[in-house]
């Protein structure tokens, strides 16, 4: 393996996207939440929803600052590992690619502006504004970004003539059957995974009560209250997309779809299979083994009712095949989505219920747990979409193994970014603990004059 | 003019862009770590983060966007650099990466140490010396096409001088173009503690400046004799041109007068050699093997491409003069008057 430049290729794209994407979604999902604290803040006049949005920026921007970095690395790395690739995409899919590079311009000169402007205007409503360009161009790039995978996943407007592409259509090629429900599912759920890890700062620092001044406390719970709300909303919209996605797989990718579900042979009335292992037979042909198996929910996932026809995996060549244990990344994803509403719709209720405690103990822990999970699901689904379109980097185009460099020196390389992405989340960790620390959210409140006149870094005052 | 000329002159204009402000940028993390390293830093550090602050990210987007738009232009150029350039993309790509997020820990992170900013002064003259070689590649000799792969020949480039010596006026150019902005910015300031040290460092790196670019013009002559002779069919005139621009740069930092005219002659001198050398070096992106007019990708991603380019222009510009109006011009923000 170690020696095989394909796979030393898959790994240290792998390794960088695993590693860029929990940045990218905080990138995505963060300038919305700033930006609707901010806006309570100032419509409501209340001094803690600005600081919440300071403070959410000042953490942001550490994060950006890799997001940036392992963003370049990825766009150089797909040309560098990916050459064969990167020739017919860029003959069929360099539109997106050059948008996206626009998009996060225009989002990177907002949020230079954005971060150094809290106090330079005398309408606070001013200020706002220059987010809206942040978030829109933030939640564009991952637009853009995501059309390109979904052009792998189906890559259309173009023919193959004679080895030789033609009739090629930009624009269809951006919008093509998939970009619809991935590009939303990619964007719904980093709204998600932000809010849940926002929410998940905000429980963590109500579970260690006994520390807390009233005014920290009434602080935490305003953070808590906004982000599980809208946790709740992204939750439910993700879960939404989700089962269009899985309709758009049985139609254009059933075999993605069967691997997935561990799904052999084409019936209808197709059972879910969650969880469990695989046997294999003495034929080829596997046993499944201590799965949970829900009657008809493969056929609704599929095609709304139960007596939709599934598309089984039998069904297509062993070469063809995605590896098998996507199922497993699958099942982590939907199953932490899930979670996610179900904690989120609880906390809601029993705000509304007033019975309940909404600042249960128990409950603070479900929350806390979301945010880490949230990542972890966005990791999943990333490895389920990436091993699961497989062998295939361009989906009945060109097979993974044709686009790879024939370069030797890629496994020093792997080394080499293993490190790098090993210092910059270590050191992006201490930073991002040592910078909320060393400025607790108590003493921020005690100035009093947060809202105005004050540095937006601790520095700053030096 | 042909798509394909549009096409690689809107890149080269953009790279242009990037060897400007990354040139400021990379010297001011430089000059930072210098300051600090003799105990001036009270001088001139604060000047220097006032500016950078705002647009750090900015300047690597101009990067991205310059390999971006090649791979969409030239899809060629992904399949030829990206084999051959691997290992020395990818030491640029750590060095980018350790320089962007140190910069982000130390300035944002309030961990202001010594070494953050040893990293930010190294990585700041490592990765525009390590991006040279590139244009020394660009001119043949330094990858070979065999039947089925394309190969980098590391050891040559390694070994030769010429190559070296593009690398040497990477380096200057640097710490030339970023002292010359950080005089016209600490004079914009009224920084008078910082305006003359800087100006004695802009002056400094002046003379290098000029002796390097004649090495490196007259050496083209044994490493790529169909470039230099480009050069000589009339296309000199590009580079006494830049010639001229250093010497009113250098005369009005020398007479204290006028910094701002002095920055624009700069970015003037640069400009001309910049695309001078670019005129020269066509047809080929990499010669002999990548060809503008024949690796040009297909006519409707061509258009189209140049279509988002203009939008995008029509949305960047604005931008672009807000975020230059409240950093730049803004007199009362440079002077630090204003909060931040």
């Amino acid at each position: 393996m170690f020696n095989d430049p394909v796979m030393l290729s898959r790994l240290l794209t792998g390794l960088t996207l695993a590693f860029h994407i929990i940045f990218a979604t905080i990138g995505v999902g963060v300038p919305l939440m700033v930006l609707a604290a901010e806006y309570i803040g100032i419509k409501r006049k209340d001094p803690d929803y600005i600081l919440l949005a300071r403070r959410w920026t000042r953490g942001y921007i550490v994060t950006v600052a890799v997001g940036v970095v392992t963003g370049t690395a990825i766009g150089l790395q797909l040309s560098l590992l990916w050459p064969s690739l990167m020739q017919v995409a860029g003959q069929t899919i360099a539109l997106p690619l050059f948008m996206e590079t626009f998009a996060f311009f225009f989002e990177a000169i907002f949020l230079g502006i954005y971060l150094y402007t809290w106090d330079r205007f005398k309408n606070p409503w001013l200020h706002w504004l220059i987010g809206i360009p942040v978030v829109i161009g933030a939640t564009l790039s991952a637009f853009f970004i995501t059309t390109v995978n979904s052009f792998m996943n189906s890559p259309e407007g173009f023919k193959i003539v004679n080895g030789t592409l033609t009739q090629i259509e930009p624009l269809k090629a951006m919008f093509n059957t998939a970009t619809p429900t991935k590009a939303t599912h990619v964007i719904v759920s980093a709204y998600l995974t932000v809010a849940f890890i926002l929410a998940a700062i905000a429980a963590f620092h109500l579970l260690r009560k006994k520390t807390l001044s009233a005014a920290e406390t009434a602080y935490h719970k305003k953070a808590l209250r906004l982000t599980v709300m809208a946790g709740l909303i992204f939750a439910f919209s993700t879960a939404l997309v989700g089962d269009f996605s899985g309709k758009y797989l049985a139609k254009y990718q059933p075999e993605k779809l069967a691997a997935a579900e561990w799904h052999f042979e084409t019936t209808s009335e197709a059972e879910l299979i969650f969880g469990g292992i695989l046997d294999e037979q003495a034929d080829g042909s596997y046993e499944i083994k201590g799965a949970v198996k829900i009657p008809y929910a493969l056929s609704i996932l599929a095609g709304g009712a139960p007596d939709t026809e599934v598309i089984g995996l039998n069904e297509f060549a062993k070469e063809d095949q995605a590896p098998l244990f996507v199922h497993y990344f699958f099942d982590i994803m939907v199953s932490i989505g899930m979670y996610l509403a179900a904690i989120s719709a609880l906390f809601v209720l029993a705000f509304r219920l007033k019975k309940l405690n909404p600042y249960n103990k128990w409950l603070l822990r479900g929350i806390f747990i979301g945010g880490p999970l949230a990542i972890v699901s966005i990791e999943a689904g990333w490895m389920y979409a990436e091993i699961g379109r497989q062998p295939w980097t361009l989906y009945g185009i060109m097979r993974t193994a044709d686009a790879a460099t024939t370069s030797t020196a890629v496994g020093p390389m792997l080394i080499l970014f293993s490190l790098l992405y090993l210092l910059l989340g270590t050191i992006c960790t201490i930073v991002l603990l040592r910078m909320f620390k060393n400025n607790p959210v108590g003493k921020e409140l005690a100035d009093d004059h947060h809202t105005r006149g004050e540095a937006m870094f601790a520095d700053d005052n030096k | 003019m042909d798509i394909q000329t549009l096409g690689i002159t809107v890149l080269w204009t953009f790279l242009y862009g990037y060897l400007i402000v990354a040139s400021i940028d990379f010297g001011a993390g430089f000059y930072a770590f210098y300051s600090k390293y003799t105990k001036r830093d009270h001088l001139t550090n604060r000047l220097i983060l006032r500016y950078l602050s705002p647009v750090w990210e900015v300047t690597n987007v101009f990067f991205v966007f310059f390999f971006v738009g090649l791979v969409g232009f030239f899809p060629d150029t992904a399949y030829y650099y990206g084999t051959a350039l691997l290992v020395p993309a990818s030491i640029v790509l750590v060095l980018i990466a350790i320089r962007g997020s140190f910069y982000a820990f130390a300035n944002y992170g309030s961990n202001d140490s010594m070494f953050y900013t040893f990293l930010y002064g190294a990585t700041g003259l490592l990765i525009p010396a390590a991006m040279s070689t590139t244009l020394t590649i660009s001119q043949g000799g330094f990858i070979r096409k065999t039947n089925e792969t394309v190969e980098f020949l590391g050891t040559k480039l390694f070994t030769n001088f010429y190559s070296w010596t593009v690398v040497a006026l990477a380096i200057v150019s640097v710490l030339y173009i970023s002292a010359m902005f950080l005089l016209f910015y600490a004079d914009k300031a009224k920084d008078e503690n910082a305006t003359p040290l800087i100006r004695k460092w802009a002056l400094f790196w002046s003379i290098p400046t000029i002796v390097v670019c004649a090495l490196v013009f007259f050496g083209l002559k044994n490493q790529a004799a169909w470039h230099y002779e480009n050069i000589l069919n009339g296309n000199w005139w590009w580079f006494a041109a830049s010639f001229l621009f250093f010497c009113v740069a250098v005369t009005l930092v020398y007479l204290k007068k006028n910094y701002g005219i002095a920055f624009i002659a700069v970015m003037a001198q640069y400009g001309v050699a910049w695309f001078g050398y670019g005129y020269t070096h066509l047809p080929y992106i990499l010669y002999p093997y990548i060809d503008i007019n024949k690796a040009v990708v297909n006519e409707t991603m061509a258009t189209a491409l140049v279509v988002v380019f203009i939008f995008g222009l029509l949305l960047l510009i604005p931008a672009l003069y807000l975020i230059l109006r409240l950093f730049l011009f803004d007199n009362d923000y440079v002077s630090g008057k204003k909060a931040k």
